[in-house]
């Protein structure tokens, strides 16, 4: 952390003054420093080709600092998985703050750090962006909003209308690990074991995807926000075709699974951050799960379930027993039970 | 979870559906008391495998679904009103009140905190010695201990701002005023585990005895609802009527003394209204007079006028296990999780939605 004449945000840090522009130099200019960004102009100007995907996202997460990461790298590596979702190759990010007043300088330097070293791991770059303060008690420390740009890989064909009866459906990794990091931290909670976010760029591996398979893969989609169960019921509905799951295959962290167990609520509709969903034509499934096996970001990938004209709109899960249930929307947020 | 996963055993499941069926000869009503245990049939998509001679209906164990309009409209003003610090566990917070839940009040700026333990709450308190601090203590006699240890913990540390709003409401007189009701159909009970497995068995003998009904406590997993069901049918297809504990790994005899004796120390029980129920006589704890000073009841004495529930709903009849859910003309239509018309749609335990989430038309549970 550089030298500052400052250890907290103050609401002038927002003004667009001197002191905002002390931030900037000494805080993220010189941190996240790159051609683009260095014209200093209030947008980026460059050069792209062919098809191109465009995404924004806001990150308002609570504690901003949770074991395996922070705000930051979950603000970059959102946008970045959300353009790797759509096939893209991500390129250029703006980095918007709204920071409440108040904000230590440690605490924002370690932000802007991370983000800088996930951009370098995604390979992108932060190209415009900007800063405002809010009062003390108006924000939640800070909230991060970044949006991208990039490029469709050539051989790429993402669409809903390419889902068809038969595709299988793969999850990349275990999932739930993200969200119960988060609850993990929240006040009030021990858990035996240390959860830790799985929040990571998965845009190499899509791009290998892609690459080894083209058209081949049909549809992907990070099930953030919801869980696995709301991009299933989107997808089903959206595709206008059913989908099957089964329990037993629907790779959970043993950790996870009981910290979900104690609190009540159901992995399926816990937040995910460094996990995909691919839904990919039945002949390459078995191919595409022994390729992502090979890179430790999605080494426990596995085929969970099929897509099929039975029960349209409808995701059923046949359970570890053999029961078998409609996984619906969820309604509002999960909530811990009484008993 | 190693713990758990031979109660999940396809193969256990397996065995326990064939004795079922190789004993079941006539039709049986049974109710699983508890709206976990409802859960766990649904979401595991058991009531569709079970033999058809076997119903299942709904009991009254979703303490949210139960606790009355009239003190969800209390814990709303005492947060709106009186600006008190109002936690509650999470299941209770979007059930609706007359005219709104606390989710509604929070979003309208009143200082609701969700919280997964009342110690959470005595914290809270200590903290913020300028403000009054509230825990909506609800649940059954399973969450009683973890909210009478708060109260001790408030007096211990001397806590001039802490209390709690009662709404303990006790398994036993439910299940006999479910009997006792001219048109009951159960013939035999699941009892709910958890709540054996700090009160015990004794409470249990004598409805047994003089109902002559049989009664298994039972858990909460597959393999155990599924045994549970097992050990009933054998004693309906026999004749027979008894108490049996399935759950024996987890339910004592003589339940958590400790736990029981927390319990005894700070509350006492009282007659308590059920919502969609009723009154049942000696069917809820209050606050023992020695700890007054930590009844919101008292301490802020709300007079809240008593609000009709909505006449639609027909939640008195799912939790008495008269009616299925999905036997409800509102059901999925006007009433949805998002904007119920009855607690047991809203809470995570109650029947409604436990139907709502995970069964629809082309699996329509029995």
């Amino acid at each position: 952390m550089p030298q500052l004449d400052f250890d907290i945000i103050t609401l002038g840090h927002g003004s667009g003054g001197m002191l905002t522009q002390k931030l900037l130099d000494s805080g993220v200019f010189t941190v996240l420093a790159n051609p683009l960004l260095d014209q200093r102009h209030d947008g980026a100007t460059f050069t792209m080709n062919g098809r191109v995907a465009f995404s924004s996202d806001s990150y308002v997460i609570s504690p901003i600092f949770f074991p395996g990461g922070n705000i930051g790298e979950l603000a970059i590596n959102g946008t970045v998985n959300d353009l790797a979702m759509c096939g893209a190759i991500p390129k250029y990010l703006s980095l918007s703050f709204i920071i409440e007043e108040g904000l230590a300088m440690v605490e924002f330097w370690e932000i802007i750090t991370s983000i800088k070293s996930a951009c370098d791991k995604a390979g992108v770059y932060v190209v415009t962006g900007d800063t405002k303060v809010v009062e003390r008690g108006k924000g939640d420390k800070i909230f991060i909003n970044t949006s991208g740009i990039g490029e469709i890989h050539p051989q790429a064909n993402i669409s809903i209308s390419q889902i068809k009866s038969g595709d299988r459906i793969i999850v990349s990794n275990e999932i739930a690990t993200h969200g119960m990091s988060i609850m993990s931290v929240r006040k009030g909670l021990e858990f035996e074991s240390e959860m830790v976010s799985d929040t990571r760029p998965l845009n190499h591996v899509v791009k290998k995807l892609i690459d080894t398979f083209g058209e081949s893969i049909h549809f992907l989609r990070d099930p953030t926000r919801g869980g696995v169960a709301s991009v299933l019921n989107e997808i089903a509905t959206d595709a206008k075709l059913g989908i099957d799951i089964f329990q037993k295959d629907i790779p959970v962290d043993d950790a996870v699974a009981g910290a979900c167990e104690m609190l009540g609520l159901d992995p399926l509709y816990v937040a995910n951050e460094g996990v995909f969903i691919a839904i990919v034509d039945e002949l390459i499934a078995d191919d595409v799960v022994k390729l992502l096996r090979q890179y430790k970001e999605t080494v426990q990938a596995v085929t969970i379930g099929t897509v099929t004209t039975n029960h349209a709109k409808q995701v059923i899960l046949t359970s570890s027993i053999g029961g078998r249930r409609v996984v619906n929307r969820l309604t509002g947020e999960q909530l811990p039970r009484i008993c | 979870m190693k713990y758990l996963s031979e109660y999940r055993s396809p193969e256990l499941v397996d065995y326990f559906l064939k004795e079922i069926k190789r004993t079941v000869t006539k039709p049986w009503v049974i109710m699983e008391v508890c709206g976990g245990q409802t859960h766990s049939l649904v979401k595991n998509g058991l009531l569709n495998l079970l033999p058809g001679q076997v119903r299942m209906v709904h009991g009254p164990g979703c303490p949210v679904c139960v606790t009355p309009l009239n003190l969800i409209d209390k814990a709303v003003y005492l947060a709106e009103e009186k600006k008190v610090i109002l936690c509650s566990f999470g299941d209770m917070i979007r059930v609706p009140g007359s005219k709104k839940s606390l989710l509604d009040a929070k979003a309208n700026g009143a200082d609701i905190r969700i919280l997964y333990s009342p110690l959470e709450a005595v914290k809270i308190a200590a903290e913020n010695p300028d403000e009054e601090v509230v825990f909506f203590a609800v649940g059954f006699e399973t969450t009683a201990p973890a909210n009478a240890l708060s109260v001790i913990h408030a007096k211990r540390q001397r806590l001039k701002n802490y209390s709690i709003l009662t709404s303990h409401v006790l398994v036993p007189p439910a299940m006999e005023a479910i009997i006792n009701h001219d048109d009951n159909i159960v013939q035999g009970f699941l009892a709910a585990g958890h709540v054996c497995t700090i009160m015990g068995l004794s409470e249990y003998y004598p409805i047994v005895e003089k109902h002559k009904i049989p009664m298994v406590v039972t858990g909460f997993e597959p393999v155990d609802l599924l045994q549970g069901i097992a050990m009933l049918v054998a004693q309906l297809e026999k004749g027979e009527y008894k108490l049996e504990n399935q759950y024996s790994r987890v339910v004592e005899e003589e339940g958590n003394p400790a736990a029981r004796k927390m319990i005894d120390d700070v509350f006492e029980s009282s007659d308590r209204e059920w919502r969609g129920i009723g009154t049942i006589p000696g069917s809820g704890f209050e606050v023992r007079e020695d700890f007054s000073a930590y009844d919101a009841n008292k301490k802020f004495r709300v007079n809240i006028a008593k609000a009709e529930e909505n006449k639609d709903c027909i939640a008195g009849h799912v939790l008495r296990g008269l009616k299925k859910p999905h036997e409800c003309s509102e059901f999925g239509k006007r009433c949805t999780p998002a904007n119920p018309l009855g607690a047991p749609m809203v809470s995570s335990e109650g029947a409604c939605a436990a139907y709502y989430h995970y069964s629809q038309a082309d699996l329509t549970t029995k």
